[in-house]
């Protein structure tokens, strides 16, 4: 008689299995992500070029509130953020209520038009962008054609104008981007619920307000969270539009950091020190955009 | 008033429509004319695609950027479904508790910002290449290995996961397939659409990648796309022309892909996180 092999149990083959999938996945994020954050934390307490490094302390998260650059990097940031982010939101939220009424002619064309700046590479757009705002550029002509001003706007050397074009840029490839997240979601909204307050007398306004809005939230979220945490890390358009000129008007965080790692003297320490307050930044902001959206629930 | 509103409507999404579509035909236009032409204001077809095309060719490493972009987008692209969806099936079909922990703490990772990663990522493998200069600074592999396990394709693929038929899981075992077996004969046919849309936005990420491969990717002859078109964008006396044709055919390849398959596109984009 055959003797029957010890079987194991079903929850050990389970875990073997389980453990079997998903062990390169872990392993990978574990040493491209984690350990790299572990050692940027080391390092952010050490000074010195290269490889170089003595360990200081916190005299590099001091010397943050008192570099200019640094700063200014910060203030930057923050204004794209503070401008650009919700400008888009908004602007994609429109685009996106007006696209979903069904009776709409030209739909499929007015949705791809929009999307299509997605599909270029931030590089790529960048460099477009550059020479459509250049002092004798396309757009200048154009307003000057049509009498909108009387000299060319500085929109690449002026460090106020500079801002606004890379508000621009931005603003023209990732709204569609969040449209399509928008589209989606009212997708799943059911339209008795407009029906419903149309008879109550709502104005579409209202509507808006009222009931899209309020359903849309977690994606209104979602999409703050990733334009939020996008635009702290803004670096592809800095560099290739403005180059973070004029002066450092227009320069981003990462753009910094990039900087100081590999342009000025290898200054890894410090470059880590830097990277630090943006992950810092992206804990708050991530958490007061959490708390203002459940305050909103209750 | 509502014929008003109608046309309000059909005015704005027109006026959003040509300026989201505007820079793309100047794009065109302007890498069918001379330098000269584009510096001018130039707004219709020339006939100079060629001979910027030759031009550029002559001054670049066109082909040689546009086949290493393509060698790392590609081998990205094929790494990454492998990873992600065999830890996406394996984190939903094997569930426990210490599991579960383990995929929250990769979320995790979806917060930490690339600046944050690239100096300790760039003296790893600067420590690697004094070893092993095949993996470390300047070597496909360098670029490759930190983009190519991402939390957010994982969290895609478990998503998608529970939309598989949990029945032709159990067919299979009956049939004495291993799990791996399963994974690979049922499970990766059945979701084909779900490797599509994850591929896409894998594949354009990887295409279009221009802060690390900048740091990694040091002699000119492993220059990427985006870092040649960057070069080029950066010189004192641009040849407008010339550097439309670079981003016109840089672009061919994510505009093809996009427009060809759109409907994945879409799905790859919204359909994890509804």
């Amino acid at each position: 008689m055959k003797q029957a092999k010890p079987r194991l149990s079903l929850d050990r083959r389970n875990g073997i299995s389980g453990w079997s999938f998903i062990i390169i996945s872990v392993v990978m994020i574990f040493t491209f992500y984690f350990y790299p954050m572990v050692q940027s934390l080391i390092l952010s307490f050490k000074t010195g070029t290269g490889a170089n490094l003595t360990f200081v302390g916190l005299d590099n998260y001091i010397r943050l509130f008192s570099d200019r650059t640094f700063l200014t990097a910060v203030k930057n940031t923050f204004i794209y953020l503070i401008i650009q982010v919700p400008v888009m939101i908004i602007l994609a939220l429109m685009i996106s209520v007006l696209l979903n009424d069904s009776k709409l002619k030209f739909r499929g064309f007015f949705r791809t038009a929009i999307f299509l700046p997605c599909v270029t590479s931030l590089v790529a757009y960048s460099i477009i962008f550059k020479y459509l705002f250049a002092g004798d550029g396309l757009v200048n002509s154009l307003l000057l054609n049509v009498h909108l001003i009387n000299q060319p706007i500085e929109w690449i050397t002026d460090p106020f104008w500079a801002k606004v074009t890379i508000i621009i840029a931005i603003t023209w490839r990732w709204t569609g981007y969040n449209m399509i997240f928008y589209l989606s979601s009212l997708q799943n909204i059911d339209n008795s619920i407009y029906e419903a307050a149309r008879i109550d007398g709502a104005s579409s306004i209202q509507q808006f307000f009222k009931i899209t809005v309020p359903l849309m939230k977690p994606i209104i979220l979602f999409t703050s969270i990733t334009s939020t945490i996008g635009t702290l890390q803004l670096f592809d358009e800095i560099v290739n539009i403005t180059k973070g000129g004029p002066g450092n008007a227009t320069m981003s965080i990462s753009h910094y950091i990039y900087n100081l790692s590999f342009k000025y003297s290898a200054d890894f320490g410090y470059a880590a020190t830097v990277s630090y307050s943006i992950v810092i930044m992206i804990i708050v902001l991530a958490f007061i955009q959490f708390k203002v959206a459940g305050e909103k629930n209750g | 008033m509502a014929k008003m509103k109608r046309t309000f409507v059909y005015l704005f999404l027109s006026v959003i429509s040509f300026v989201s579509i505007f820079p793309f035909l100047w794009m065109i236009i302007s890498s069918t004319n001379p330098s000269v032409d584009v510096t001018k204001g130039k707004l219709l077809p020339g006939s100079y695609f060629m001979d910027n095309l030759r031009k550029l060719m002559d001054s670049t490493e066109l082909l040689q950027a546009l086949y290493n972009s393509a060698v790392i987008a590609i081998m990205t692209t094929v790494l990454a479904m492998v990873i992600a969806s065999l830890a996406g099936y394996g984190f939903e079909i094997f569930r426990s508790k210490t599991r579960d922990a383990v995929f929250n703490i990769l979320l995790l990772s979806m917060m930490i910002p690339f600046a944050a990663l690239m100096v300790p990522l760039y003296r790893f493998f600067a420590d690697i290449s004094r070893f092993a200069p095949a993996i470390g600074i300047n070597s496909i592999s360098a670029v490759i290995l930190p983009t190519v396990t991402t939390a957010f394709l994982i969290f895609f693929f478990r998503q998608s996961t529970k939309m598989f038929p949990k029945d032709m899981l159990e067919a299979g075992r009956i049939d004495g397939l291993t799990e791996i077996g399963i994974f690979f004969k049922i499970f990766m046919p059945t979701m084909k659409t779900t490797y599509a849309a994850a591929g896409i936005i894998t594949f354009m990420a990887s295409w279009n990648n221009y802060l690390w491969p900048l740091i990694v990717l040091q002699t000119p002859e492993k220059k990427t796309i985006p870092l040649l078109i960057s070069n080029l964008g950066a010189g004192y006396a641009p040849d407008y022309g010339v550097i439309m044709t670079a981003i016109v055919i840089a672009t061919l390849p994510t505009a093809l892909v996009f427009f060809l398959l759109q409907k994945h596109f879409v799905a790859g984009m919204t359909g994890s996180v509804k």
